[in-house]
């Protein structure tokens, strides 16, 4: 069985939920993975400080399209501040497996781009490698070398 | 017509070849990589990353403008290094501009001969099948000088249609024609000497980025008909950081220089300069020495191949890869069906799977592909692909690597059940 493209993540890349528009919005973002290309929008309706409901719309990897559908029944009910202090370990733990750097950006897109609509940043999540050098996997590549 | 298939075959085996180039004998997981990401940037042979050690173990000082003996054997090696490539396109040495890579050579000419020469109302004409580097200067162009950018439609089989670009030409507005001789992104091989006879007889200047066809084939830039020829140096199994810029001496004499600094000039007064011959005019401040030189040992090594050969060799390999993956149910091939009619490169798609992801499955048995968003936005609606994945060959390529890219491809379609 292989680890990232196990059956969870497969169900969810194949039939994604929380992906349509939402004709009621308060926000919205979108944006791409330089990378590959992926695509990636979000329409969200708050209730005072909370999200109320949250569509997801793209096309791209399983990793960004899978990830978007896992979170977002999870980010329904947040805050925007509870939102703001999401980073990495949210996503990896919801997806339930680490993310190598090369896929990290396909796995915080759909976050980056909630952030976005919320927060009105255009940063990517932290953790992110450019954001947030990890230390551990820059000595794990040097050592590699 | 029936044409004699060229049989000129490489002097060593594919195995001695594959011996050259040190990164070949890699593992990763137990695994031998099977680098099949050539068109992205080649491997280097011993030859020439011994070429840039040497040069800086023995040979290292500035060019140019020092008496001692060291500058002179830096001049020797890296003016023979121009030579060499110089040799290997079949252009005198002096017509060769050394530059950063094909997109510095492309913006080269956006900044010099295209200012003074595409003014509002003109048109830049460019193709669907363009390398961002020979699509973004030109946006910059004809924003600046109220230019209209145009594009030349690809058909289903990946060509260029020559009537649409009479069709183009006859409206009397195009100043430059801009293509790629061999696509990155189809693998097409395009007409390029009617391209440029049928735009000098319009009127039109033209600009081929040869960064995929000087690596996989012979090429003499003066039977392309080309006025500008662009080409990278490390996908010619060269080092990165150096490109070509070629043109005709009379009209390097005549575009403005680039960028000024210190080698472009002749003298320098208060206000103002007089310019250094070309080719020096265009490169202005310390060249990238170590990387001349390695080049020069690139271009060697093909020359000692033989090009006719390093293009019957990867037309076989890719004639084979075509059939293979064309064979798998729910692929679909971009770019002409006849491995005779390409580059050494194959852009697919398998339904149900990204290529990104599709990328990443083939990377866990070592098999290195490229996957991403290599056709300009129009082609892209039009085939309604947003990525591909590419396997693209050189000549230490085989078809037993090909093989292995056909399991991972297959692997990955029963995991995603497909």
């Amino acid at each position: 069985m292989d680890q990232l493209y196990r059956e969870f993540i497969l169900d969810h890349y194949t039939t994604p939920r929380n992906f349509a528009a939402l004709e009621q919005r308060d926000a919205e973002f979108q944006d791409r993975n330089p990378l590959c290309g992926d695509e990636m929008g979000v329409h969200i309706k708050l209730a005072g400080d909370r999200i109320e409901d949250l569509r997801f719309h793209g096309t791209g990897c399983a990793i960004s399209q899978a990830t978007a559908s896992i979170i977002s029944d999870e980010l329904k009910g947040k805050t925007v501040a509870e939102v703001a202090g999401l980073d990495r370990n949210f996503v990896t733990e919801e997806i339930g497996i680490e993310l190598s750097p090369t896929r990290l950006k396909c796995g915080l897109l759909s976050l980056k781009v909630v952030q976005g609509a919320l927060l009105g940043t255009d940063e990517w999540p932290s953790g992110t490698p450019e954001q947030d050098p990890d230390a551990s996997e820059v000595a794990r590549l040097r050592n590699e070398i | 017509v029936a044409v004699a298939a060229r049989t000129a075959e490489l002097p060593r085996s594919v195995e001695e070849i594959r011996a050259d180039f040190p990164i070949l004998s890699r593992e990763f997981g137990g695994r031998r990589v099977a680098y099949l990401d050539s068109a992205a940037t080649a491997q280097k042979p011993e030859a020439v990353i011994e070429a840039i050690s040497s040069y800086y173990r023995r040979s290292n000082a500035n060019v140019h403008r020092s008496m001692h003996e060291l500058a002179a054997e830096a001049e020797h090696l890296y003016e023979g290094g121009r030579a060499k490539v110089a040799s290997l396109v079949g252009a005198p040495p002096r017509e060769i501009v050394f530059v950063r890579n094909a997109t510095e050579a492309i913006n080269l000419v956006r900044y010099t001969w295209a200012r003074e020469h595409v003014g509002a109302g003109d048109v830049v004409l460019i193709s669907e099948m363009e390398h961002h580097s020979n699509v973004v200067p030109w946006q910059l162009l004809c924003q600046e000088q109220g230019a209209e950018l145009q594009y030349l439609r690809v058909d289903d089989q990946g060509r260029l249609d020559l009537a649409e670009l009479d069709e183009r030409l006859a409206g009397g507005r195009v100043r430059l024609v801009a293509v790629a001789h061999v696509s990155n992104v189809l693998g097409t091989i395009n007409p390029v000497g009617e391209i440029s006879e049928r735009a000098h007889a319009a009127g039109a200047m033209v600009l081929l980025d040869g960064s995929q066809a000087v690596p996989q084939m012979p090429v003499d830039v003066k039977v392309t008909g080309a006025d500008f020829y662009a080409f990278t140096g490390h996908k010619m199994i060269g080092p990165t950081g150096i490109g070509v810029l070629w043109a005709r001496r009379e009209l390097l004499e005549e575009m403005p220089p680039f960028l000024g600094g210190g080698s472009m000039i002749k003298a320098v007064e208060d206000d103002h300069s007089t310019w250094a011959t070309v080719p020096a005019k265009f490169e202005a401040g310390t060249p990238a020495i170590a990387e001349g030189v390695g080049l020069g040992a690139a271009a060697d090594y093909l020359a000692a191949l033989g090009m006719d050969a390093v293009r019957a060799h990867e037309v076989e390999v890719t004639a084979y890869a075509l059939d293979r993956i064309s064979a798998l149910d729910g692929v679909t091939v971009h770019g002409p069906p006849d491995a005779a009619e390409r580059g050494s490169l194959v852009s697919f798609a398998v339904e149900g799977i990204h290529p990104h992801d599709l990328a990443e499955l083939c990377n866990r048995e070592a098999v290195c592909i490229r996957a991403g968003h290599h056709f300009v936005q129009p082609l892209r609606r039009r085939l309604g692909v947003p990525a591909t994945a590419r396997a693209s060959f050189s000549v230490y390529n085989t078809t037993a690597e090909v093989d292995r890219l056909i399991g991972a491809l297959e692997n990955a379609k029963r995991i995603f059940g497909v």
